[in-house]
């Protein structure tokens, strides 16, 4: 073979940069550094850091919570539906965590934040459910971008404690999903407290049966006590009013829920978590979460839990709903963050001694 | 002497070569692609991840048995003793990489105790204990080995383009070439 020229040499050594370009913008391109407007993790982040400050240690959303125990027993009645492990016949240890709705937390319990639960149906060989869930029958928005510009708008200012109202307007008329769900959303008012609130799932799934067939689904724990539209007691010097009775409720005696599966028909919109569905839609009662043990987020089992609504057992699935990848993806992210601030988290608004305390 | 009969590396360490690459590249590419996503993009990338990141595990533990059993060419003798040392080292680092990656991953899912769901109710089971600090320790790790991984890739390209195209002394011939392995002949003007 004859030497290259110098120009020769060039002209290759090009190609070969031009050639090793393409494999890094392609991961510039994937990473997202051409497109600053993409919704994506960090900007999630900030958005939640912008509205709520910065609280090492703790989650970016549902910051107050406490560690609950206990199980979930099938009533085999989801067999037919879904071949998912923890609907077959027996009972299955169950990891729940009761929050309020808010990335501060060290947040006043108030009747009308947003209350949540979220289980880990943790079966013996695997096949783990988690799900979170809250009490309000539909949601707020319907997409990750819609949660991101909610989430401005609703920011308290401190100065009226109020979110401000141009903000909110301006929000408003942009998102009329948001409009109507809040219409749908004030028609079921707040019960007395956490044990007796329904929560809903929103989004909705996809049970998959032992034979291939999928219908879309949506679930709701319905509480076994009874419900009362009085708050506990609206003690304004307890600041955590909501949470002392929930222990003291759970430390009296078990609280249960039944879990209730909706089944939706094939016209029934199943990516859009503000719309709810029509009430007729046939409901089948899956079996009864009991909580029995209740205990700080610095004791608890919960605490180093991500409740990602994607971790689902074979014979659920995911729908198209966007939100499910969405919360998966932030969950994860805010999961990693606070592992990461482990060391330097503050005790909770809620401590070990405060359980132990709080009495019947 | 530049040599006019290329030895190739063998028919199969060539097929692991590209599948490899080829699923390597795609990892890297989904896995930066996963963290910055909140789309519905973001469940089918994590999906993809797991099982394609176990099967790179797999791959590479037969790849690296093979290479004990049917070792490559030798590099040509004429390659200066800089160049052949960054070619091993280059080698060391892809394949402890490409064997320590799915290791992180698997391992750092487990700290945080994710299923590790490869496909349907096929699980994997967890190789550390639930602990926070371990995966605050090796989440961040998977992404720095990442950006390594990709760094040791480009200049693995680089390094036999540069072979190919400048020096011309058939190592990426050796690789790349799309004739058959002549498993007989091993005579090259070159060869040690």
């Amino acid at each position: 073979m004859p030497p290259l020229s110098t120009a020769g040499i060039l002209i290759r050594l090009g190609t070969i940069g031009a050639v090793l370009l393409c494999p890094l913008v392609l991961f510039a391109y994937v990473a997202g550094w051409f497109s600053p407007g993409r919704m994506t993790q960090s900007a999630m982040v900030s958005r939640f850091e912008e509205v709520n400050g910065n609280h090492p240690g703790f989650r970016l959303n549902h910051a107050k919570g406490i560690c609950v125990t206990g199980s979930f027993e099938s009533t085999g009645q989801a067999i037919p539906l879904s071949k998912a492990v923890v609907f077959q016949a027996g009972r299955v240890p169950v990891i729940g965590r009761i929050s309020l709705a808010g990335g501060m937390p060290f947040q006043a319990d108030q009747a009308a934040t947003v209350r949540s639960m979220a289980l880990r149906l943790v079966p013996a060989g695997g096949e783990e459910w988690r799900t979170a869930t809250v009490n309000i029958p539909v949601f707020v928005v319907n997409s990750a971008r819609g949660f991101y510009e909610q989430t401005l708008a609703a920011a308290v200012d401190p100065a009226t404690g109020k979110p401000d109202p141009d903000t909110m307007n301006a929000f408003l008329a942009k998102h009329p999903e948001t409009v109507k769900a809040m219409a749908i959303i004030k028609k079921s008012p707040p019960s007395s407290g956490f044990a007796d609130s329904t929560y809903y799932g929103l989004d909705a799934f996809r049970f998959v049966n032992a034979a291939g067939v999928s219908v879309p689904v949506r679930w709701s724990l319905v509480p076994l006590q009874p419900v009362s539209a009085n708050p506990v007691h609206a003690s304004t010097d307890d600041q955590n009013y909501l949470f002392d009775a929930l222990i003291g409720q759970i430390k009296a005696h078990p609280l249960q829920w039944r879990l209730m599966i909706t089944i939706g028909t094939a016209s029934d919109p199943t990516n859009d978590a503000t719309l709810p569905w029509p009430d007729d839609r046939r409901q089948i009662d899956a079996g009864t979460v009991t909580f029995d043990h209740v205990s700080s987020e610095a004791t608890g089992r919960c605490t180093d839990v991500n409740y990602d609504p994607l971790v689902l057992p074979s014979g659920i699935e995911p729908s198209d709903d966007p939100l499910l990848s969405a919360r998966s993806a932030v969950y994860a992210r805010s999961f990693t963050l606070r592992a990461g601030e482990h060391a330097e988290k503050p005790p909770g608004p809620l401590t070990a001694e405060d359980v132990g305390a709080t009495s019947k | 002497m530049i040599p006019t009969q290329t030895v190739t590396f063998p028919t199969f360490s060539r097929l692991l070569h590209w599948l490899m690459a080829a699923m390597i590249l795609a990892m890297l590419l989904i896995g930066i692609g996963m963290v910055a996503s909140v789309s519905k993009r973001y469940a089918v990338l994590v999906a993809i991840h797991r099982p394609l990141g176990i099967a790179i595990l797999v791959l590479v533990v037969i790849r690296f048995l093979n290479r004990l059993f049917d070792p490559p060419p030798a590099l040509p003798a004429a390659m200066p003793p800089v160049m052949r040392w960054a070619a091993t080292a280059s080698h060391v680092l892809l394949y402890a990489l490409m064997f320590i990656m799915p290791l992180v991953g698997w391992g750092m899912l487990s700290a945080a105790r994710y299923p590790i769901v490869l496909w349907g109710s096929w699980e994997l089971p967890p190789l550390l204990p639930h602990d926070l600090a371990l995966y605050a320790w090796l989440r961040p790790l998977h992404t720095d080995l990442a950006y390594l991984l990709f760094a040791t890739f480009l200049v693995h390209l680089g390094a036999a383009l540069f072979h190919g195209l400048i020096r011309r002394d058939g190592v990426l011939a050796s690789m790349a070439s799309w004739r058959r392995a002549p498993r007989t002949a091993i005579t090259r003007s070159t060869g040690a």
